[in-house]
């Protein structure tokens, strides 16, 4: 075959690659379901302890099925977690709303409405996004009872808020940058003022990083720990809390344990499961395009 | 999970917008409104993270050890005592371990993952969305499942993974998980990559997306070998979504917290680190302490953040 020379390399590279591709393929579908596997090892542990009764979750049916399905794990989780769930809604709800509706004010100052020193400003509002809140906890369990803002719910959505504006300014920021100056110009020479352009061209484009920006703040403040230890109790606090008083108990209610861990998650996967693809697509607009 | 970062990632060679002419910036006609706009969000940030940072630090070069007023100025005397504490040595250590191993993993299995899916693998989503659920999870959700998973106890008695290894005739991968002395904190970074995987993984499929089709086809005619188009072309394009990861799972790592709470307890020896130190002196009621170890917290955090800040802020001065 004197005419290889003559055919493109890609083409040539394809011909004799044809049977280690299917080997390649088999490989890579072998790898991929075993790490599924292996992540979703948990989440099998997780279902089926919490369906197991008392004698049933012993080192030796650890892995095992249960014997006989049992419910009375859940009611006793359902029990413990029940008023701390509707305590972390009260609380999520309104911390991601306000942190969301600032940060695209914020945002859209911080990239298509710009003053001197915006860059400065944005660079010191992201910094807040890093911090160890360590850093800041003993002044500010002070500053808190000084302010006179109650401990549960409410310390808990003034948090929330707060510390939600750096990440929530960022996202809205990165999706405003990739808007057309041309939008925003055009507005203006129509004499629209600010708040006006605001409203009636940047906001009613900003669904999708609503969604981003609003699932990130739902996810992060219902699954908060650290605030909730600092500015709440078992009996005002929210879910997290409630779950771990629960798990760490010195009697070991595997059953009640687990049902609780998946009571206690169900809000937050729900959002993942129906929204999963605005998040990926999200990620793309705020590192990518970003 | 309290503060990962989805749209953190920055990336240098942003769309280009044409230059604005000087003076000729929207809203150039005052900068009055804007300034009011984002007013709220400077005081309150200046209030709770610069004010509070500065009035930890003070707090913290107090002698102030129990519940009431300051006894007077103690200088550094309190870092003095903690960077001559076994202990806290110890955390320290503990920290710098949990963050090696929680990095490497979590790079290595998310870039792994990217690059299996990237492309057009079928059912593509449903392993996307196995490998980026356990995301949405509380770590202290995680925790209860994973207590139970690294439990400690082997041979007859064993549970969890232990048990697991024991059924398949892998008894020699049975150990004592987060109980060890030495080696314990390490186990604590196991369900941490479970969890945090996806996300980098996510991270680079989103970079692998950003590689024109072009660049790859353009190697491939010049002749250049799968190895050569990694290393020349898909490697230094994703690169500044790996920094973005590091920096993002470097940060979360360094705050490592809920996790060990829900796993092994404050009190357990074996898997101390500065944050669970700082709770613990937070309940004694040593205040001074307590903002001590925040205070080096922080600076740890600042090594890796600051010069990430910095450099981004000089990108956007360059736009």
């Amino acid at each position: 075959m004197t005419t290889t020379d003559a055919i493109p390399a890609a083409v040539a590279s394809r011909v004799p690659g044809e049977r280690s591709r299917g080997i390649w393929r088999t490989i890579k579908y072998v790898l991929l379901i075993g790490f599924a596997l292996v992540v979703l090892l948990p989440a099998y542990v997780l279902f089926v302890t919490s369906f197991k009764g008392i004698g049933d979750a012993t080192p030796t049916n650890a892995w095992k099925l249960p014997e006989s399905w049992e419910t009375a794990g859940w009611v006793r989780a359902w029990e413990q977690l029940g008023p701390a769930l509707g305590r972390t809604f009260a609380m999520v709800i309104p911390a991601s709303i306000i942190s969301s509706v600032l940060g695209s004010m914020n945002g859209f100052v911080l990239s298509k409405w710009r003053f001197p020193g915006a860059d400065v400003v944005f660079t010191l509002i992201l910094f807040g996004m890093f911090i160890p809140y360590q850093a800041v906890m003993v002044p500010l369990v002070q500053l808190m009872g000084n302010l006179g803002v109650p401990s549960g719910v409410p310390s808990l959505i003034v948090l929330h808020v707060v510390y939600g504006l750096p990440i929530t300014t960022l996202i809205f920021r990165n999706y405003y940058a990739g808007v057309p100056v041309e939008l925003v110009e055009a507005a203006r020479v129509d004499g629209a003022g600010m708040l006006r352009t605001y409203a009636s061209i940047i906001l009613p484009i900003s669904a999708p990083a609503f969604v981003v920006v609003l699932m990130w703040q739902f996810t992060s403040a219902w699954n908060d720990y650290l605030f909730a230890l600092f500015f709440s109790t078992s009996q005002n606090g929210p879910v997290t809390i409630a779950l771990n008083f629960l798990a760490s108990g010195q009697l070991q209610d595997y059953s009640a344990s687990m049902a609780g861990a998946l009571i206690a998650s169900v809000p937050t996967l729900i959002i993942y499961i129906l929204l999963g693809r605005y998040f990926v697509g999200g990620l793309m607009a705020g590192s990518v395009k970003g | 999970m309290s503060s990962t970062v989805p749209g953190a990632v920055k990336r240098p060679g942003r769309s280009q917008q044409p230059r604005r002419p000087k003076g000729r910036r929207p809203g150039g006609r005052g900068w009055v409104a804007p300034v009011l706009l984002i007013l709220p969000t400077v005081i309150v940030i200046g209030v709770f993270v610069y004010g509070l940072i500065g009035s930890n630090i003070h707090t913290s070069l107090q002698d102030r050890h129990n519940i009431g007023p300051s006894q007077g100025f103690a200088g550094l005397e309190n870092y003095r005592d903690l960077f001559t504490d076994d202990d806290f040595i110890y955390s320290l250590r503990n920290l710098l371990l949990y963050t090696a191993t929680f990095l490497v993993g979590t790079l290595c299995l998310g870039f792994l993952w990217a690059w299996l899916l990237e492309r057009k693998a079928r059912g593509e989503s449903l392993f996307r969305a196995i490998y980026l659920f356990p995301m949405a999870v509380s770590f202290v959700a995680s925790g209860v499942v994973w207590r139970w998973l690294l439990n400690n106890a082997e041979g007859d008695r064993a549970s969890g993974l232990n048990r697991l290894f024991e059924t398949l005739h892998l008894d020699f991968l049975q150990n004592p998980w987060w109980t060890n002395e030495r080696w314990g904190i390490l186990a604590i970074a196991v369900p941490a990559i479970w969890q945090l995987s996806g996300y980098v993984m996510a991270l680079f499929l989103a970079g692998f997306r950003g590689i024109p089709e072009e660049l790859r086809e353009a190697a491939r005619i010049d002749g250049a070998s799968e190895w050569q188009l990694y290393r020349h072309v898909i490697f230094p394009q994703l690169s500044p979504v790996a920094l973005s990861a590091i920096i993002i799972i470097g940060h979360m790592s360094l705050k490592v917290f809920d996790l060990i709470m829900a796993i092994a307890g404050q009190t357990n020896y074996t898997t101390q680190v500065p944050a669970t130190q700082m709770w613990i002196e937070f309940t004694r009621g040593d205040y001074a302490r307590s903002a001590a170890i925040g205070t080096v917290l922080l600076l740890i955090v600042a090594v890796l953040i600051v010069p990430y800040l910095v450099s981004t802020y000089r990108q956007e001065r360059r736009r």
